[in-house]
């Protein structure tokens, strides 16, 4: 038991959570936290399903991975990743129709999401199942808590709600103030982005 | 004995040996949730069908029970104005209809006639092109043939805050109690710019910032309602 959470291991699930984030330090999986974190629901079910794909895809890679032709690797980490995602969007569509509506095209884009890329290269091919699963956790969650905190920040300025319940009272509009259409523009999660690296790197000094 | 993982033969092999896999872990998992989705595919277009009749945020449990009580039944009618099928099964005839079939040259339109409150009305499903994606909708009217009772847009991938606000209640509201033709009989209800309405009796106003998408419910409107004049036409003399 003692080994299954070696130091070694604990590092491969905390690193990406902050010291090596994927979004913040490899600037990876840009385009789909523009794309889904308009509100806060699709980003964090986006977050998880990332995790969930990253862990799992990780896993099924690093058990196949001394079997892999080298020319094809490429090929065969994208049908893995692949078939996970359609068989999680297929389950999506049976069992929580409203959120597949909405995640409708982003589910798609999870294929080319850099990070499942990266982590099956970098990660899962030279190192085993249990670490790659911790990996592929720690990097899918460092990940998802980025997009939480752009899509809250784009909320609740854009529209006024969190998780679709009104949070700025009726009597801040009635005293002039007004929802920020900028907010939910996809530019501004990129500037939002910006300021979270901006943010980082002044806290964390490494 | 160990492997070469690097021949040609292995390589084709093993990429062959993946993608049957695959191709069949594939096909098993859509054929075991293929009844569960298409179910919640029907229960949405029932919704949204619902909605255009003004009976919105109606829960998935009684979708059903709803469903029942106001749709009194799915008619194919034809584009001369014909009903070709009364649908009074429900669920069989126009419901069965896909909406991207919905267009003059299948000749085969679908009208789901229904009941609030004792009156009938008469619900449209439209389709059409928005900015990135297809948009689609449902118009209900009145007994009339004429006036606009409740209307529900929906899209699949216009710009959040923008053209996807045709989605938004308050835009939809705005079709209510306007008339599907002008004084000539031609179809004229339609969505024009942001405070541009010269003619309020048939025209919306369009959201600013979504004009393409606009541009897109009016054409959408424009040629759902011709298709449907000879049907309504035949309302208004029976």
């Amino acid at each position: 038991m003692a080994a299954l959470f070696s130091k070694e291991n604990r590092q491969a699930f905390t690193e990406p959570l902050s010291l090596n984030n994927p979004v913040l330090i490899q600037v990876l999986g840009i385009c789909s936290a523009l794309a889904v974190t308009a509100k806060l629901e699709p980003a964090i079910v986006m977050g998880l399903s990332v995790t969930v794909i990253t862990a799992f895809s990780n896993v099924i890679v690093s058990l196949i991975r001394k079997t892999i032709p080298n020319r094809i690797r490429i090929i065969i980490q994208l049908v893995v990743v692949a078939a996970l995602v359609t068989i999680v969007s297929m389950i999506l569509k049976a069992f929580a129709y409203d959120v597949s509506v909405q995640l409708s095209v982003y589910i798609g884009l999870i294929i080319t999401n850099c990070i499942l890329m990266g982590r099956l290269e970098a990660f899962a091919m030279t190192n085993g199942p249990w670490q790659s699963f911790l990996d592929g956790v720690g990097n899918g969650l460092g990940y998802a808590w980025i997009l939480v905190v752009v899509g809250a920040v784009r909320e609740l300025l854009g529209s006024g709600t969190l998780l679709g319940f009104t949070v700025i009272p009726q009597a801040a509009y009635e005293a002039g103030y007004v929802n920020n259409g900028m907010m939910t523009m996809p530019a501004m999660s990129m500037i939002i982005l910006g300021c979270i690296i901006w943010v980082h790197r002044a806290l964390v000094k490494d | 004995m160990k492997l070469n993982t690097n021949s040609n033969i292995y390589t084709v092999v093993y990429a062959s040996v993946v993608v049957v896999i695959v191709a069949f872990l594939l096909a098993f998992v859509s054929t075991a949730l293929k009844s569960k989705s298409d179910a919640n595919v029907e229960n949405d277009t029932k919704k949204q069908i619902l909605a255009s009749l003004g009976q919105r945020n109606v829960a998935d449990s009684e979708v059903a029970a709803a469903w029942d009580k106001y749709i009194v039944a799915d008619q194919v009618v034809d584009t001369t104005g014909n009903i070709v099928k009364d649908g009074l099964q429900k669920d069989h005839d126009g419901f069965r209809i896909d909406r991207r079939d919905i267009k003059p040259e299948n000749n085969a339109l679908p009208v789901f006639v229904a009941s609030v409150n004792g009156e009938t009305k008469y619900v449209l499903p439209l389709t059409g092109k928005g900015l990135w994606g297809p948009i689609w909708g449902y118009l209900a009217v009145d007994a009339d043939g004429q006036t606009v009772f409740g209307a529900f847009f929906n899209h699949e991938s216009e710009t959040a805050g923008l053209g996807a606000e045709i989605k938004a209640e308050y835009f939809q509201q705005a079709f209510v109690g306007k008339k599907l033709e002008d004084a000539d009989g031609k179809a004229a209800l339609t969505v024009v710019k942001n405070g541009k309405v010269e003619n309020p009796d048939t025209q919306c106003d369009g959201i600013s910032g979504a004009t393409l998408t606009g541009n897109g419910v009016a054409a959408m409107l424009s040629e759902g309602v011709k298709m449907y004049q000879p049907y309504l036409h035949k309302l208004l003399n029976k």
